[in-house]
């Protein structure tokens, strides 16, 4: 059925970064956004070099800079929110185009966009190079408690059959003349496929049970990383701390 | 003679609101019998098959698997010598590769390591499904996800395969190829069906369930062949199929 195939954040790929292995990533992921939240906001400089770094992974990861522009819109609520702090800030005034604004605004919009944006460029670019399946098996090896990856799971497996059920739902109402003007109906709809869904849940986990399932997941697969990954995988969240090191000791 | 693969004996059972659907079951399935249970909706066949593993108990009666009744404490061997197939290939098959489900099963069991992989291995082939083993489920066709289905509970080892409506929903090529698969497996089975031509093709014999109760119990081209039987319990045959002259294929 149309899209779905693919999923939509993971582009298929051999490249460097698509072999290492997925925990490696996520450990690097984490590592780096926490390094870049950290760095002082006033270091300008600093976010410009790690958007460089990011922009390097991407170039070995061959991501096409439109793929990850495309999955940024989910940042846009905060870039809205950003973009109004320096207006509605209190404190010392600033002119930016002959426009008065709050310095201290400013400071944090910038503050939340820069860091907020390298945080969800980096996170799509471990999406767009790690597959589902590979990403759950590595929150399975990291140790994120079981019932969380069970969820997320689950999630990846009928987020595209419930999407599938949402539609022909569509096509039904719109097969009988509705023509989207019913709030009432819409909602209405929702809920019975709240109610399928639910259904659905307590079928498989019948289907579960009858297989054996005894409250945990079996674990399938141990994927070992020897050093030389850690250390391929190390090299973002290394430099950006050196950045970021430099940054505290220049400010 | 050995011990059968599935003796139900006086199986009674209500829902907790109230709701009788079993009154005194008693059917046995000899080892390497296929046989097929008809019966109307809503005449208690889903809640006998949810008897036979164990999710359903508490009723009057009991379940013997190849002689093991199904008890609390015997819970997990009952499961694996059951095997059920859902009618919805998506509540069976929740993993998000075709080889971890198939591994779902076997892997509770205890299996891990190459003996796993072998296991899954041997199930996918059996159905005829191993060059799918790394596909998400839901890219497969529905024929192929039912496939996948059986293979799921085949690898658990089965004594019995307890199949519910295996033909519905599918185009009649992947129906054959099912019957084919089926026809090829050396395991007991129980097919819930409405689908007549089915049953007549893949079971030598048949059982209705009516109301609660075993109404029927005979050679599967006798009992369609007895047309007050089946208009008595609302079975039908479909248009144009006379059981009388039909092939059998596949016949042990």
């Amino acid at each position: 059925m149309g899209a779905g195939h693919v999923h939509q954040l993971y582009r298929h790929g051999h490249s460097p970064v698509h072999r290492l292995p997925a925990h490696v990533k996520v450990v690097a992921l984490l590592a780096f956004v926490v390094i870049v939240v950290a760095t002082p906001r006033e270091a300008f400089w600093a976010f410009g070099v790690y958007a460089a770094l990011l922009a390097i992974v991407a170039v070995v990861a061959r991501v096409p800079g439109r793929f990850i522009l495309t999955r940024m819109v989910v940042e846009i609520p905060f870039v809205v929110f950003a973009l109004l702090l320096p207006f509605l800030a209190a404190g010392e005034r600033v002119d930016v185009l002959g426009v008065s604004v709050s310095l201290e605004g400013l400071l944090a919009g910038w503050n939340i966009l820069a860091k907020g944006t390298l945080g969800v460029v980096a996170s799509i670019l471990l999406a767009a190079t790690t597959d589902a399946r590979a990403l759950l098996l590595a929150l399975q090896k990291l140790r994120v408690p079981s019932v969380l990856v069970e969820i997320t799971s689950f999630m990846v497996r009928y987020a595209d059959v419930i999407t599938a059920e949402m539609r022909r739902m569509k096509i039904a109402r719109e097969s009988r003349a509705f023509r989207g003007n019913s709030l009432k109906v819409v909602a209405t709809s929702a809920g019975a496929l709240f109610i399928r869904s639910y259904e659905r849940g307590e079928r498989v986990h019948l289907a579960m049970l009858s297989r054996g399932y005894s409250g945990q997941l079996p674990v399938l697969e141990v994927q070992q990383a020897p050093p030389a990954q850690w250390a391929a995988a190390g090299l973002l969240p290394l430099t950006a701390l050196a950045v970021s090191i430099t940054a505290w000791m220049t400010l | 003679m050995s011990v059968p693969s599935l003796e139900v004996d006086s199986l009674a059972f209500a829902y907790p609101d109230g709701h009788q659907a079993l009154f005194g079951v008693s059917l046995s399935v000899a080892r390497g019998e296929r046989v097929a249970l008809l019966g109307p909706n809503g005449a208690g066949k889903t809640t006998l098959v949810l008897h036979l593993n164990g999710i359903l108990t508490g009723g009057v009666g009991s379940v013997r698997v190849a002689g093991l009744p199904v008890r609390k404490d015997t819970l997990l061997e009952i499961r694996r010598r059951v095997g059920i197939v859902f009618q919805d290939p998506d509540d069976q098959l929740f993993m998000p590769t075709v080889r971890d489900d198939v591994a779902f099963g076997p892997a509770n069991l205890g299996l891990s390591g190459s003996e796993l992989d072998d296991r899954v291995h041997l199930a996918l082939s059996q159905v005829g499904m191993e060059k799918y083993a790394d596909r998400p489920p839901h890219h497969l066709s529905f024929g192929q996800r039912r496939r996948v289905a059986v293979a799921t509970v085949l690898a658990m080892g089965p004594e019995i395969l307890v199949l519910d409506e295996p033909s519905s929903n599918l185009d009649p090529a992947a129906r054959r190829e099912l019957a084919e698969v089926l026809l090829s497996l050396d395991v007991t089975i129980l097919m819930v069906t409405h689908d007549l031509p089915y049953a007549l093709e893949l079971c030598p014999r048949s059982v209705v369930l009516s109301e609660g109760v075993i109404a029927a119990d005979a050679p599967t081209r006798d009992l369609l062949l007895d047309a007050d039987l089946l208009a008595q319990h609302r079975l039908e045959l479909p248009f144009g199929f006379d059981p009388a002259t039909a092939p059998l294929p596949g016949r042990r």
